[in-house]
């Protein structure tokens, strides 16, 4: 409320006062968050107009993640673009590849002056926004990874022990044979199929999801899905749907829906997932990290992240960096990040923020809250847990849930499917390269 | 003897028509000619930098058997669209013209569908067949049907096909209401009396003689099949499952607007512009042949 009302007085300021503003600059700034997260990128902007007086963060909501990026982008040809451009993970190689149209955040941080220590970043976090020699390109935001979330009423309902061990798929597995002989109608549920089971997957078990480092290392790369131990997964997944022991329901977060009401016992989702199942779910629920196949890997590496991050346009004024250096700098304190993570589920991006987010009993009040942050950190990303860097991805994702799907319905095999995956793929993989060179 | 009604000289004709002319000029004309001119290019999405492919995106469009394979199922949609926001459409104006009493109650509620915007139409008959607490699903269930349009392409089409229709039908019904209402009585009543009854009057003097809305419904509706509907799909299904509903102007959204292929997406919007100017000109060719004004 106190935000609300200060944000009010800032935004009555700046309307009513443009005049005795003395050279204030104005920081445009792009985002994709409505209701309660929109709420929250509209506190932060409020606290760092009131916390200085040189710059004023002038905050837009321009539609969903992928509105937002085409209206960051149709504003670029018309000259008209914003200081900070908010872009979902998907469009980061296209946002990389356009060398012209960025200002990288490691430049405008160097050149704002403004406090800057790369270190400070969760190395998972940053990594899927940094180039292969370290240098930070867009600044992370928002960002969550794949947990298991666990409805224990319906473990005890079919009569399973809630408190099974369900760290790899091999005892998920058994878990899924008891829950459907004790009558669950819906065992396993997942969301964002292709992120969790085959994304995450990969970087998870430490294989490859495409060549050239997953594309951090040049255009020239290849879709690597179709891997022996993605095609294990996938096929012990199409077993499980044919027994109706894993229900598709969509290729988004759909399942949340089936889950929040009490109707799956096992969901795979992101770990931001927190605030709508907390608030709506009416039974015992609980966090646990990702499983992973033994039988592959004797321990996980880290998961990747989803999300978005903050882009600086090119073709802005000196001053005009330098006001967003200081609210992307204003962005990483740590006391900032910790709310931040604690009021969205969102992970901290700062080492300090998850250490003081630990320190103030946060998730000792809230257990669970901490799995997706343990899970990124427990390990030094690889070459193939750093994420993803690949051109046309949000086609090629289109691509993969149409083959995932033929394997959900019995249609293809897992293998036919990655097969016809990586061909699809790999022919809009060069489009891009093409498109870039 | 005819008579005409003609200017003198040139200047006010063209005064008059040239707001029309400009319109579809800067509307029309010009971002169908930059269109084409874009389709020859692999463009950066920030319009940095294009490279000059020839015709290089219609051979990596027309060589991929998906997007082949797209140009049946936008058949197939476009029929069963058409013919689902017709017929009913003609057989509810039919039923609406012979009521006395409380006609305009039903017009009204009639046309109500009709303001409902496409991507909420979507999601409203997406929530009542959601497999898992859709209504509809839920009866189907009952018996012993069970519906999973998430996995089931045919299901999957169905329920594109309906939701689009459904609100076309209101459009539709408007048209035929009209178009029945200025059928002339004293033929119908003519040939009543002949004794022809109330389906062989329909069939062999109604239809004919309303035709020319039929005609145009015919051509607005395959229009609207083509290129408004992909709202609707967006919100049901995104094309799948699999590419069971993955129809062209889709295809042209998705690559455009969220893949940020603006050469591929050129391209399929000039293959479009090429189908359906082919369907009008068939359209106008040979059906028109066959109404009558």
């Amino acid at each position: 409320m106190k935000k609300t009302l200060l944000s009010i007085l800032t935004v009555a300021a700046t309307l009513l006062a443009p005049v005795s503003a003395i050279a204030q600059t104005e920081i445009t700034f792009w985002h994709a968050f409505t209701g309660r997260l929109g709420e929250l990128v509209k506190a932060q902007v409020a606290d760092f107009n009131a916390s200085q007086d040189d710059y004023v963060v002038v905050e837009s909501h321009k539609g969903n993640y992928s509105e937002t990026l085409n209206a960051g982008i149709a504003a670029f040809r018309a000259g008209e673009q914003p200081v900070i451009l908010m872009v979902y993970e998907v469009g980061t190689a296209t946002m990389m590849a356009t060398g012209g149209a960025i200002k990288p955040v490691y430049e405008v941080m160097a050149e704002s002056g403004a406090v800057f220590d790369p270190d400070a970043y969760i190395g998972a976090v940053k990594g899927y926004y940094t180039t292969t020699d370290g240098d930070m390109l867009s600044l992370p935001f928002n960002s969550s990874t794949p947990v298991l979330w666990v409805n224990r009423d319906a473990m005890k309902a079919a009569g399973v022990n809630p408190d099974t061990d369900m760290s790899t798929w091999e005892q998920v597995d058994d878990v899924l044979t008891q829950l459907k002989a004790g009558g669950a109608e819906c065992p396993l549920v997942t969301a964002w199929q292709s992120w969790i089971h085959l994304e995450n997957f990969s970087a998870y078990h430490n294989v490859p999801f495409a060549t050239k480092d997953n594309g951090f290392a040049g255009l020239d790369t290849e879709l690597k899905l179709n891997g022996k131990a993605q095609v294990a997964h996938l096929s012990k997944m199409a077993e499980w749907a044919k027994d109706g022991k894993f229900i598709y329901t969509g290729r988004r977060n759909e399942g949340g829906a089936n889950f929040r009401a009490g109707e799956c016992a096992l969901f795979t989702e992101s770990s931001a997932g927190y605030a709508g199942i907390s608030s709506e779910a009416k039974f015992d629920f609980e966090v646990r990290h990702l499983p992973y196949w033994k039988s592959i890997t004797r321990s996980p590496q880290n998961t990747i992240i989803g999300g978005a991050s903050l882009w600086v346009m090119a073709n802005h004024s000196r001053d005009e960096y330098k006001g967003a250096g200081a609210f992307l700098s204003f962005l990483s304190r740590s006391d900032v990040q910790a709310e931040w993570h604690q009021n969205t589920g969102y992970l901290p991006i700062t080492i300090a923020a998850g250490d003081a987010t630990r320190a103030s009993g946060f998730y000792d009040k809230n257990p669970g809250t901490d799995v997706a942050v343990i899970q990124m950190t427990a390990k030094q990303p690889t070459a193939n847990s750093k994420g993803l860097r690949l051109g046309s991805f949000d086609q090629i994702r289109g691509i993969i849930d149409e083959e995932l799907e033929a394997i959900w319905s019995g249609n293809k095999t897992a293998q036919q499917a990655m097969d016809s995956a990586k061909r699809r793929g790999d022919a809009l993989l060069r489009r891009f390269e093409s498109a870039n060179r | 003897m005819e008579k005409r009604v003609t200017f003198r000289g040139w200047l006010l004709p063209i005064l008059l028509i040239a707001p029309q002319i400009v319109i579809s000029l800067i509307f029309f004309f010009y971002p169908a000619a930059q269109a084409v001119w874009q389709s020859l290019f692999i463009p950066d999405p920030f319009g940095l930098s294009a490279r000059f492919v020839g015709l290089g995106n219609f051979e990596f469009l027309l060589s991929d058997p998906f997007y082949r394979a797209s140009f049946f199922t936008t058949a197939l949609f476009s029929i069963l669209v058409t013919a689902f926001a017709m017929v009913p459409a003609l057989f509810l104006a039919v039923l609406a013209d012979r009521l006395i009493k409380g006609s305009s109650v039903y017009r009204t509620m009639l046309i109500w569908p009709y303001a409902v915007a496409p991507a909420i139409a979507g999601v409203l008959w997406l929530f009542m067949f959601n497999t898992r607490v859709g209504l509809a699903s839920w009866y189907l269930g009952q018996f012993g049907y069970d519906w999973n349009h998430v996995l089931n392409g045919g299901e999957a089409m169905g329920l594109v096909v309906l939701a689009s229709a459904w609100g076309r039908i209101s459009y539709n019904f408007l048209f035929f209401f009209a178009a029945l209402q200025a059928v002339p009585r004293s033929v119908i009543e003519a040939a009543a009396i002949d004794g022809a009854h109330f389906w062989r009057r329909f069939f062999t003097i109604v239809l004919p003689l309303i035709s020319p809305t039929t005609f145009f419904l015919l051509v607005v509706n395959v229009v609207y099949a083509f290129f408004e509907t992909f709202g609707i799909i967006h919100t049901i299904t995104a094309g799948g499952p699999q590419q069971s509903t993955t129809i062209l102007v889709y295809k042209v959204f998705a690559d455009g607007f969220v893949g940020q292929d603006l050469g591929s997406s050129s391209a399929q919007s000039v293959i479009l512009l090429f189908v359906v100017g082919l369907l009008t000109v068939i359209q106008f060719k040979y059906i028109e042949k066959r109404v009558h004004y």
